[in-house]
């Protein structure tokens, strides 16, 4: 496969004859050209072309979660003792439902918490070692690449829900996983190893989404870069140190932040694989489920919240203290910035 | 996709608080016109069927089947989904057992009138599982009961005659049949104890065949008495002495089923469905069915079974009153018992030879469903079930004694029911 040189590796090398060839450096030129000719006109086109898009997206996404918001500010319905019928209207209880959380009724929130948290740590940790390696192995050239390439991908493709079920019957009481080891271990039932049971499964699911994006990573890292380094007698290891993970950085960074943000929403593989209510696998999205399904849509709001915000700060904290490059711009955060201010301008002063 | 429509613009419709309760407590059952019959996914096309001939009368009030996911839970969800949005997706729900209470007290389902249908044929703890506060809600579709299973060719080898009905008779016959040389490796007893609705109803049955209660008669929960401490010990002291494997705190109702039919088990507690099953396997011809045995004579089954209920927010309510009406009588009762081999409500069909000649369990059936006891009639069973699942599994496991796991499940109840 012939290697191709990366965009940003073309710009930071000095300008020749090449570099203004393609890829960045004209561009700016276009969207300054695009600029100067935009009018009044162009500007309420683009709102127009716009608002279709913002409009799904406020139906899709503003409305769910500004009901969610308002959900969890009600309390749950009561019963009437004499009539024997609930009443038809859910009492406001302000912040209640979140105080709640820190009262007596939060050891279960907090069990759950703890136990996102843990399995997100956990799992993405392995998944991340785990999935390097896969790409490097894919990388790597030898006969039969393909084959290994596409058996790595398997467990990716295979639905949760399904593989839920298949982990299900390797742990069953005579599965396979007891016959393996030797030694019945219930891993079914509550416990420290019901957790080992669902990281196991979940590690071998998504290790290679790790895998796959890394391996995308290394594919546009220059071949010369490795070969220079061979000249000055940098060791394999000093290679992958210094050359391989600098590099492959961005595209790390983003798969980790993906893995993180879908582990805190973990919810089939341990409902399927364990069983719902069982406090050593529940997490945020099983309790605030459980909670829906009993009728309590107020705690079952507010639980949904409380994951809503624990995830956007996790987002955040990858973004601003770690750069996770999560929209494609090689560009600072200023930078990201000042252009989706300008964007904004055009698009609301003349309408 | 419809359906998925349909809900979010009713979801909007709704938001207007103009919109009163849809329930009145004297429904008219007005308006004639199409409506729909939401179940579970129908494997043996039974339900179809029922539904074509009601079809091929009534050709300007068609009736189409909305088929619901298999799962117990999901179906409920999707039901509640569909008053809480004040849809009228759904005409007729098929409703486990036990929701009756929950739905009827939300007001997403009308009373009926009682004196429509013929309640007096059908067997009487049945017709209990459709009322809520002594008012008829929904109308029994078909019933089930717990069944002990078991190996009368080993029992029979070992010089065992009859069926035990006490559960010490059963640990003799097993210590009988576990020296056979055939019995290797056998394990006496299971029935489903995973941490789920199963172990509610084997905690129940376990209760009751020991002559306690969970809830007494009047809805109040008195589980922490010696009565019911004897049927969670029984439990307990089983998993402890190996009467029941130990794995078998890993079993719902296919695990046992499987394990009973590749012959690691000589008892299992389990339902109906598992006889033609077992029929088809290695044990085919080796096994047959008792009452559940108790703590001094025969036990109580904990009741099954699904009632059938007009949705509060339906449309044309007068043709759904007539298809619920020919949806639950005794010729839609013996089609499902002959198609689709579900236990009819009608008391005369268990007694019927020809019937008891294709379905051998009929007449053991029918002895259990007359001795079952309800699972707790209550508003919020859900959290119920959970409490006792919870106190029940950790009695089980050994995380807790049993006095005490009964008597935090007293508290639990308590507090539940105070709600």
């Amino acid at each position: 496969m012939a290697t191709r040189t990366p965009p940003e590796t073309a710009a930071d090398r000095p300008p020749g004859p090449a570099s203004g060839r393609a890829g960045r450096p004209p561009a700016p030129e276009k969207a300054r050209r695009g600029r100067k000719s935009a009018t009044a006109g162009t500007g309420r086109m683009a709102a127009l072309l716009v608002s279709p898009t913002l409009l799904v997206l406020t139906v899709v996404v503003l409305y769910p979660t500004i009901m969610a918001l308002r959900e969890s500010l009600y309390g749950t319905k009561g019963l009437d003792p004499k009539t024997g019928f609930i009443s038809d209207t859910e009492p406001f209880v302000g912040l209640q439902n979140y105080t709640d959380i820190f009262g007596e009724a939060g050891e279960r929130f907090w069990n759950a918490f703890w136990n996102t948290t843990f399995f997100t740590v956990v799992t993405v940790g392995l998944e991340t070692v785990i999935g390097v390696a896969m790409a490097l192995i894919m990388h790597k050239a030898f006969s039969g690449r393909a084959l290994i390439r596409a058996s790595i991908l398997i467990p990716w493709a295979v639905p949760t829900a399904i593989s839920g079920l298949l982990w299900r019957w390797i742990f069953n009481s005579d599965g396979i996983a007891n016959a393996l080891i030797g030694h019945q271990i219930l891993w079914t039932t509550e416990g420290f190893h019901a957790k080992v049971a669902v990281i196991i499964a979940e590690v071998w699911k998504t290790a290679p989404f790790i895998g796959l994006l890394v391996l995308a990573g290394l594919q546009v890292i220059p071949r010369e870069v490795y070969e220079a380094a061979r000249m000055d007698g940098a060791s394999p290891l000093r290679q992958f140190w210094h050359i391989t993970l600098p590099l492959v950085k961005p595209a790390l960074l983003v798969a980790v932040l993906f893995r993180c943000l879908d582990a805190l929403r973990m919810f089939d593989l341990p409902y399927l694989l364990v069983g719902a209510q069982k406090s050593s696998v529940e997490t945020l999205s099983m309790l605030a489920q459980n909670e829906a399904s009993n009728v309590r849509f107020g705690p079952a709001a507010a639980y949904a919240v409380a994951l809503f915000v624990y995830v956007l700060l996790i987002a955040l904290g990858f973004v601003r203290l770690l750069g996770a490059d999560v929209v494609g711009d090689a560009g600072g955060p200023g930078r990201k910035k000042r252009r989706w201010a300008s964007k904004r301008n055009r698009v609301e002063v003349p309408a | 996709m419809l359906v998925a429509a349909g809900l979010v613009l009713t979801a909007c419709g709704s938001s207007d608080d103009s919109s009163s309760s849809g329930a009145s407590k004297s429904p008219s059952f007005s308006g004639r016109g199409p409506i729909t019959f939401a179940a579970a996914k129908d494997s043996s096309g039974v339900v179809q069927k029922v539904i074509d001939g009601w079809n091929k009368q009534h050709p300007k009030e068609k009736v189409t089947f909305v088929q619901l996911p298999s799962d117990v839970n999901q179906q409920r969800q999707q039901m509640i989904q569909n008053a809480e949005t004040k849809s009228d997706a759904y005409t007729v729900l098929s409703l486990d057992a036990v929701w009756t209470s929950e739905f009827a007290a939300h007001q997403w389902i009308d009373q009926l009138p009682a004196a429509q249908f013929p309640l007096d044929k059908m067997l009487k703890p049945v017709v209990e599982t459709t009322k809520y506060r002594d008012h008829l809600y929904a109308v029994p579709q078909s019933s089930d009961g717990g069944m002990l299973y078991y190996r009368s060719d080993l029992l029979k080898k070992a010089g065992v005659s009859a069926a035990p009905t006490t559960w010490a008779e059963m640990q003799a016959a097993c210590a009988k049949v576990e020296k056979l040389p055939e019995a290797k490796g056998m394990s006496c007893y299971a029935g489903q104890f995973q941490k789920y609705e199963g172990l509610t109803v084997n905690f129940s049955e376990a209760v009751n065949s020991a002559g306690g209660v969970v809830t007494d008669a009047g809805g109040k929960p008195d589980v922490d008495t010696p009565a019911a401490k004897k049927g969670l010990d029984f439990l307990v002291d089983s998993f402890k002495d190996g009467t029941i494997p130990k794995e078998a705190i890993t079993y719902q109702e296919e695990e046992g089923r499987q394990a009973f039919q590749s012959g690691k088990l000589i008892f299992l507690r389990n339902w109906p469905y598992v006889y033609s099953l077992a029929e088809k396997s290695k044990v085919a011809g080796k096994f047959t069915v008792a009452p559940l045995p108790g703590l001094t004579g025969a036990g109580s089954s904990t009741l099954g079974g699904h009632n059938v209920a007009l949705s509060s927010f339906a449309k044309n309510k007068a043709t759904a009153l007539d298809f619920i009406k020919y949806f639950t009588n005794h010729d839609s009762a013996t089609t499902f018992l002959k198609e689709g081999s579900a236990a009819p409500p009608y008391a005369d069909l268990y007694d019927d030879q020809a019937l008891a000649k294709q379905y051998p369990y009929l007449p053991v059936l029918k002895k259990s469903i007359l001795n079952a006891v309800p699972r707790p009639r209550v508003v919020q069973y859900g959290d119920v079930s959970s409490a006792i699942q919870q106190e029940a599994y950790a009695a089980l496991n050994g995380d807790k004694s049993s006095t005490q796991a009964l008597k935090d499940l007293q508290e639990a109840l308590q507090k539940l029911s105070a709600q």
